[in-house]
């Protein structure tokens, strides 16, 4: 199963870092995503893009997890050579993980 | 009990205009806010002011103004903005002649002042950039901007004076919401809870449509109706803190714990520590509740005390970019845009053009994230088409130009079947913080009538 099947997702940029929101549809897989979606794991899942640390905010009573990826916009967003200078499709990315 | 409504008119400097004319006739507003600085628009505004000390507000202002000021007079809308970038006090003007104009009469404009401290910069060169991990010092010769963070005092200030419009320069997104609450409800510095709960309203506010169904819509999967009327926000404040978003009935989008949940994470790190010149909010207790249809209750907002440094953001001249692209189709797509890219990487060196830093993207395949996500999405199907993008950093806008024409000329001397060529050069403002004590700021505030 992808995570887009039950969880949904937004990116935001702050200089060179970026953080994805990953929120369940429905509280019962609050805790399939706790324990799958590892900050390990998205931090390999986005190798070429970040390469900084990933470190993860459990909001439990939002059913959400909050990543924030540092060294992940090429330099940062006013610098940034990248197409997405923002990243602001990485969310698109993190939902076709493989759970 | 006392509840104070304010509309986000604007999510970004470029937003559109009718949502807001929308709230303004519909939604009983109490106050409108219009979030128009980008982190680096007001180096790009600076920059405008130096060429013609007349400019440097925001493009759009007039554009709007004229819209708004009628509805702001007739309805008694207070207005709060920070549409002044680099130069609060000649928007002031803008919006003064106007309203003349418009004959529009009784109208007390704010400018607040303060947040430029680029004739101090050189006090703070031994100061460490966030970004470069190196002290200001070493772009000394490259700053063209200077701005701190301010947080609500002179917005707060200006309204105990009576200002119908507020405009601001730099200042913290969530005090243009915090302030008219600290304004209305007298909220103390002492009161952090509630100062939490109005900077969480403010951020909930700052990026409009973005709560209302805007950055949301995944067909199959979140669905968001009429997005070409999308509604912008209203939050009901209450003096207890409690916020309900809102939008005016018959508007587009939607308004559900979803779209909440995506806009407060949105743009934050830890979500105990959002710090802002204000206060430090705390969003792990919050609940929401869907009270109504588009209708969203968020309670337990939390906060604690004001930091003692203020970030300030400085912009500084970095490099030169070219850009440029082209379209390769067929079931050979990516193998004919492979081998234009081998083109360009060895004519660079031939004509003589210094690079700083290339990179090649395949546009259809890898250009988001990659070649490994790139494979994983696109395993089940060939690629019918694809763009090429070259894009390189250089330290002269001659050098930069020299590789967007390269791109352009591969449609004579490059692999067959290249099309739509397009390229750009552009001179990089790019932003680094700096953080400094409170005390070095002095916030001053300019008033004007009609």
């Amino acid at each position: 199963m992808k995570l887009k099947e039950i969880a949904h997702s937004r990116t935001g940029d702050k200089g060179n870092i970026s953080n994805i929101s990953l929120i369940v549809y429905d509280q019962k897989n609050y805790d399939l995503i706790l324990e799958k979606v590892t900050p390990e794991r998205v931090k390999a899942w986005f190798s070429e893009s970040v390469f900084g640390e990933v470190i993860r905010y459990e909001l439990p009573n939002l059913g959400a997890l909050n990543f924030v990826m540092y060294d992940a916009l090429s330099g940062g967003v006013t610098r940034s050579l990248s197409v997405d200078k923002h990243g602001k499709s990485f969310s698109s990315a993190l939902l076709e993980m493989e759970i | 009990m006392k509840k104070i409504r304010i509309g986000a008119g604007a999510g970004y400097g470029g937003d559109r205009i009718e949502p807001a004319i929308e709230l303004m006739e519909k939604g009983d507003l109490n106050y409108i806010i219009f979030e128009c600085l980008a982190e680096r628009t007001i180096a790009i505004a600076q920059e405008e002011k130096l060429k013609d000390p007349t400019k440097g507000y925001n493009g759009l202002l007039e554009y709007r103004m004229r819209k708004v000021l009628p509805l702001c007079k007739e309805k008694g809308i207070k207005v709060v903005t920070n549409m002044g970038a680099a130069n609060p006090e000649s928007a002031v003007r803008v919006i003064l002649n106007l309203a003349e104009e418009l004959n529009i009469k009784g109208l007390k404009v704010a400018a607040v002042l303060g947040d430029d401290i680029s004739q101090s910069i050189e006090n703070y060169m031994h100061l460490e950039v966030l970004e470069l991990k190196n002290p200001l010092e070493s772009i000394r010769e490259k700053i063209v901007s200077a701005n701190v963070y301010l947080g609500i005092e002179g917005i707060v200030e200006a309204l105990e004076n009576g200002a119908d419009i507020v405009v601001t320069g730099r200042c913290a997104d969530p005090a243009l919401v915090l302030a008219p609450l600290v304004h209305e409800f007298g909220w103390s510095e002492s009161q952090l809870d509630l100062r939490g709960c109005g900077i969480l309203a403010g951020h909930l506010l700052e990026c409009a449509g973005q709560i209302t169904g805007g950055y949301f819509a995944d067909p199959g999967y979140k669905e968001v109706p009429d997005l070409w009327k999308l509604g912008f926000p209203i939050a009901e404040v209450s003096e207890t803190g409690d916020i309900l978003i809102e939008k005016v009935d018959g508007s587009g989008g939607l308004i559900t714990t979803a779209t909440c949940t995506e806009q407060l994470l949105y743009e934050i790190h830890d979500p105990s520590t959002y710090i802002t010149p204000d206060g430090i909010a705390d969003y792990t207790a919050i609940t929401m509740e869907q009270v109504a249809k588009d209708k969203v209750c968020i309670k337990g907002g939390k906060g604690r005390v004001r930091p003692e440094t203020l970030k300030v953001s400085i912009g500084y001249k970095d490099s030169f970019i070219g850009e440029g692209e082209m379209s390769y189709g067929g079931s050979n797509a990516l193998a004919k845009a492979q081998l234009a890219a081998e083109i360009i990487r060895n004519r660079l060196p031939i004509i003589g053009c210094e690079v700083d830093e290339l990179r090649i993207e395949y546009v259809g395949f890898n250009s988001l994230y990659g070649t490994k996500i790139g494979e994983v999405l696109n395993r089940e199907h060939t690629l019918g088409e694809v763009r090429l993008r070259v894009s390189g950093r250089t330290k002269t806008r001659a050098m930069a130009q020299m590789i967007a024409n390269e791109v352009e000329a591969l449609y004579t001397n490059g692999p067959s079947g290249g099309g739509g060529a397009m390229q750009s050069v552009k001179e990089v403002v790019a932003i680094g913080s700096i953080f400094i004590p409170r005390s070095d700021i002095h916030v001053n505030i300019t008033y004007k009538e009609v």
